[in-house]
């Protein structure tokens, strides 16, 4: 197989949604449990970073600690949503429970029950956003109504995190090794995207690598122009490098799970 | 009668290893067609091509007249699958589970409850409609796939050991339900390595061992044809054997027994206990066992 029989673009109907909406009664049976996390997450981080360490920090290019930490919460759970649900979760769904072997017995084909998946995925962190946003409204530490806007941005970067999350289950040998994603990619991100300090304080080439190569340094940039009402042309940018990079490995993932899972 | 399923020529290789050697069938509509084998026969992967879910690597398979690889989602409509594997949904209770399952073929949620309510009598589970799979027996969750095999009023049924692992009673239910969709006409296409259910249940059947087809054809013509009427069983000790070739008998050894063919078990069973002094003889009719293992062999299929 040549490498570009793995950007082959997937068949898709309709019958796509069957399992993102099969995932959605999952989660609404289950709904208290889901709530939570994204509940007291923001506000143990703006407890603690923001009032706690931003006594001390005081102000980043003029906004305050907490001002400026928010929006990096809300990509960070947007990240997070994303990519546990479609590695984690997923892996248990296909491997332990063979919900997808169930699936596929059905019209739908495998293509449909991935790309469902990561939409599911998506829809998880759109979920997250809109769970945090008044929270951190409450907190009076993002501007209204342009802070709206991260809503739908929260489903487009879910949907780039939730693809990232599925090539990593194409290829991990178990539930094990799904460890080394999360500490290996997912952890450095968390800290070195410019999400609790400025990314121009880091060595010239870390910030170059941290631009061409870290999805989650392009969601904080887009979130913290919006949350604090400073956006300039740069968000396309940004925006151009997560569409382009949410589809190649949308179309990446789908190709490594009919390799891993049709034989 | 029309066809249901064609093959010819299917070829299924995993890299070096054949898997499915150039076999062909075909099921007629209305039969209830079963696939014997001991494991590694190439049984479920021949159920999987069929199903849609493995790509043939060559040869022609059409199930409804459409050809596997063009029309998936066309046929996977029409069939109803009885996987080997326990795969119902563990998030949703009993009847979530059907209605889940009935939504990915485009049932409208109405009529699916109506279906899923008579389909639970079927299979005698409407009592545990509420209640989540962890808590359900073997039998109860083999029954239940076999409701959600039928949410869709399939044409054709395709069911890989329907009842591996379940005690007499569970597995006679089974039997009587595909008797039952059978008599609505009801084309069915099982794998089994019970020679009862075989027996008991298919129209035609067909051996395989190791990728390839050695029989197809009615069970008790099978039985006639390789092996006779009836058996009679002697111990596999040299005396007996010495007088059996005396006798100018035919008999084969198996293990410890030797087991002469006949169509006159009692007059063999007299001469041997008169000629031979044999411990122990026993004379039986020859079933399906008896023709498998005469196909397929004695020793273990690992």
């Amino acid at each position: 197989m040549s490498w570009l029989q793995y950007l082959r673009p997937p068949r898709l109907t309709r019958r796509t949604l069957k399992v993102w909406q099969r995932n959605r009664n999952v989660f609404v049976k289950t709904f208290r449990v889901n709530f939570l996390p994204p509940l007291l997450e923001p506000l143990l981080y703006l407890l603690s970073l923001g009032y706690g360490l931003g006594v001390f920090v005081t102000q980043i290019n003029g906004v305050s600690y907490p001002r400026f930490i928010a929006p990096a919460l809300l990509a960070i759970s947007i990240m997070n949503a994303g990519f546990f649900e479609t590695t984690y979760a997923s892996y248990v769904r296909m491997y332990f429970q063979k919900t997808f072997d169930a699936i596929i017995a059905t019209p739908l084909s495998i293509e449909e029950v991935i790309t469902g998946e990561i939409l599911w995925g998506a829809t998880r962190s759109l979920i997250n956003a809109s769970i945090m946003l008044p929270v951190l409204i409450a907190f009076g530490v993002v501007d209204l109504p342009i802070s709206f806007i991260v809503l739908p941005f929260a489903f487009l970067a879910g949907f780039l995190f939730a693809s990232i999350g599925m090539c990593f289950t194409a290829l991990t040998p178990n539930i094990d090794t799904l460890n080394l994603p999360t500490f290996l990619f997912v952890t450095p991100m968390f800290l070195f995207s410019g999400t609790f300090f400025p990314l121009s304080i880091l060595p010239g080439a870390i910030q170059v690598f941290a631009n061409v190569v870290l999805p989650l340094t392009h969601v904080v940039k887009i979130t913290r122009m919006i949350t604090l009402s400073q956006v300039t042309p740069e968000i396309l940018v940004s925006l151009a490098w997560i569409v382009i990079v949410a589809a190649v490995l949308f179309v990446l993932a789908v190709n490594l799970m009919k390799r891993r899972l049709i034989v | 009668m029309g066809e249901v399923i064609v093959a010819e020529d299917l070829e299924k290789r995993f890299g070096d290893f054949v898997a499915v050697n150039r076999v062909s069938f075909s099921v007629r509509e209305g039969e209830v067609f079963g696939f014997l084998g001991p494991n590694g026969a190439g049984k479920t992967t021949t159920m999987r091509m069929i199903q849609c879910v493995s790509p043939k690597t060559s040869g022609r398979l059409e199930v409804f007249g459409m050809d596997v690889d063009t029309y998936p989602a066309e046929i996977k409509y029409l069939i109803g699958v009885v996987p080997q594997e326990t795969n119902l949904d563990p998030d949703f209770s009993v009847q979530e589970n059907l209605m889940v399952y009935s939504r990915y073929f485009d049932i409208p949620p109405r009529t699916a409850l109506e279906t899923i309510g008579s389909l639970l009598d079927f299979v005698q589970l409407s009592e545990r409609r509420d209640t989540s799979i962890e808590k359900l027996s073997g039998g109860m969750k083999r029954r239940l796939i076999l409701a959600r095999a039928l949410i869709n009023n399939p044409r054709l049924l395709i069911l890989d050991e329907p009842t591996v692992g379940l005690d007499p009673q569970a597995r006679h239910l089974i039997w009587d339900r595909l008797r039952a969709l059978r008599s609505r006409g009801n084309t069915i296409v099982l794998t089994t390595h019970y020679m009862e259910e075989a027996a008991q249940l298919c129209d035609r059947i067909v051996i395989m061992d190791q990728g390839r087809i050695l029989e197809l054809g009615r069970p008790q013509d099978l039985v006639q044809k390789h092996v006779g009427v009836d058996i009679v069983e002697a111990d596999n000790k040299p005396e007996v054997l010495a007088c059996l070739g005396r006798m100018g008998a035919q008999f084969e050894v198996a293990g410890e027994r030797v087991q002469v063919f006949t169509e006159q078990p009692r007059e063999v069973t007299a001469a041997l206990l008169q000629e031979c002094s044999p411990i122990e003889v026993v004379a039986r009719p020859a079933g399906l066992e008896d023709v498998f293992l005469k196909l397929t062999g004695r020793r273990l299929k690992e």
